[in-house]
């Protein structure tokens, strides 16, 4: 095993804890579990084995294995990355809902005094 | 007479808010300045002119500030809601047609528009930012206006009540064209007159402010 290998394999069983973790704290549903266990032990499985990613490369039409990794690390990236921004813009609006009620509440004290 | 409110959101304008606030007083029964988060006395100085001031403890933008605005007139019980800048480039006469086409009771919206006359000194600039602002908003909602980043903006009160705005910038504007259309709002243009002066035109937006706002707008029609 080289020691790219066993690095590799440390962060995936770190992942996997952390996923349980926050599952068991209620941060995670039992099928975002299942998807990250899954996402790590893909990981885990083309580590210990690389030329499973071959055979996927193969079967995708990618002509090597390592390139089907970057594909699908990048596509990760990019959902996330989508999710984040979504995500940012739903929380600004959210401030500015609290916010206003905020400013709001100022309001119906001034109409009553 | 039914009960007219102006709005006006402000954002450090405690140069010109005074003089906005007391002019908008002549033409309103009440004037409401959200102070968006200035952090200077923007809010102190329209409150001492005669303003009820509703203050953002936390700066959201022009767009926040507007829905703050509209939101606490329907609550003041407005049966008409104007909308103008807190720079001093409305004129409160303006403000006061807005009202009174409103008041005829055959439209639901009044956009002001600073091209249909062209009275004023805009400058070139502008002006072509405006032109592009327009053709924006034509291409994304389809509908054609004047001056889409107008904003003196009057509305009847169901239609206030009916308009959702979600941008919390300076998007708003084309975004109650959006819901103008989406609701079935009969809309008109009036002309005004904007009075630019050197401190209104430093107060203006930046060119990557607008295009900031492009790139929203269009991110946004993308994803609805």
């Amino acid at each position: 095993m080289t020691a790219m290998q066993i690095v590799l394999i440390v962060i995936a069983v770190f992942g996997f804890a952390a996923a349980v973790s926050r599952y068991r704290r209620g941060g995670l549903s039992l099928v975002q579990l299942a998807l990250w266990s899954l996402l790590w032990l893909a990981v885990a499985g083309v580590v210990l084995r690389p030329e499973t990613a071959s055979i996927v490369a193969r079967r995708l039409g990618v002509g090597r294995g390592a390139d089907v990794v970057v594909y699908l690390a990048l596509a990760a990236v990019f959902y996330l990355l989508f999710r984040l921004l979504a995500r940012l813009e739903d929380h600004e609006r959210q401030i500015t809902r609290l916010t206003r009620e905020l400013a709001l509440k100022d309001l119906e004290s001034h109409e009553r005094s | 007479m039914e009960k007219r409110v102006i709005v006006i959101p402000a954002y450090r304008e405690e140069q010109a808010i005074g003089d906005v606030v007391r002019a908008a007083l002549g033409v309103a029964d009440r004037v409401l300045v959200v102070d968006d988060g200035s952090g200077d006395r923007t809010g102190e100085i329209a409150a001492s002119a005669g303003a009820t001031v509703v203050r953002h403890a936390i700066n959201r933008g022009l767009g926040g500030a507007l829905s703050t605005g509209i939101e606490g007139a329907l609550r003041l019980g407005a049966d008409l809601i104007v909308t103008m800048d807190a720079d001093g480039q409305h004129r409160a006469g303006d403000a006061k047609r807005a009202f009174d086409r409103l008041a005829e009771g055959d439209v639901d919206f009044v956009i002001g528009s600073r091209m249909l006359e062209q009275k004023g000194n805009m400058p070139l600039a502008r002006r072509y930012a405006q032109r592009a602002g327009n053709a924006l908003t034509f291409l994304l909602y389809r509908k054609w206006v004047t001056d889409s980043q107008s904003g003196l903006r009057g509305m009847t009160r169901s239609a206030a009540e009916r308009i959702t705005l979600r941008s919390s910038r300076m998007e708003v504007s084309s975004e109650f064209i959006k819901e103008i259309v989406e609701k079935n709002l009969r809309l008109v243009e009036i002309p005004i007159e904007a009075v630019y002066t050197s401190y209104s035109l430093s107060k203006g937006q930046s060119f990557a402010v607008g295009i900031e706002t492009a790139l929203k707008l269009i991110w946004r029609r993308l994803l609805d």
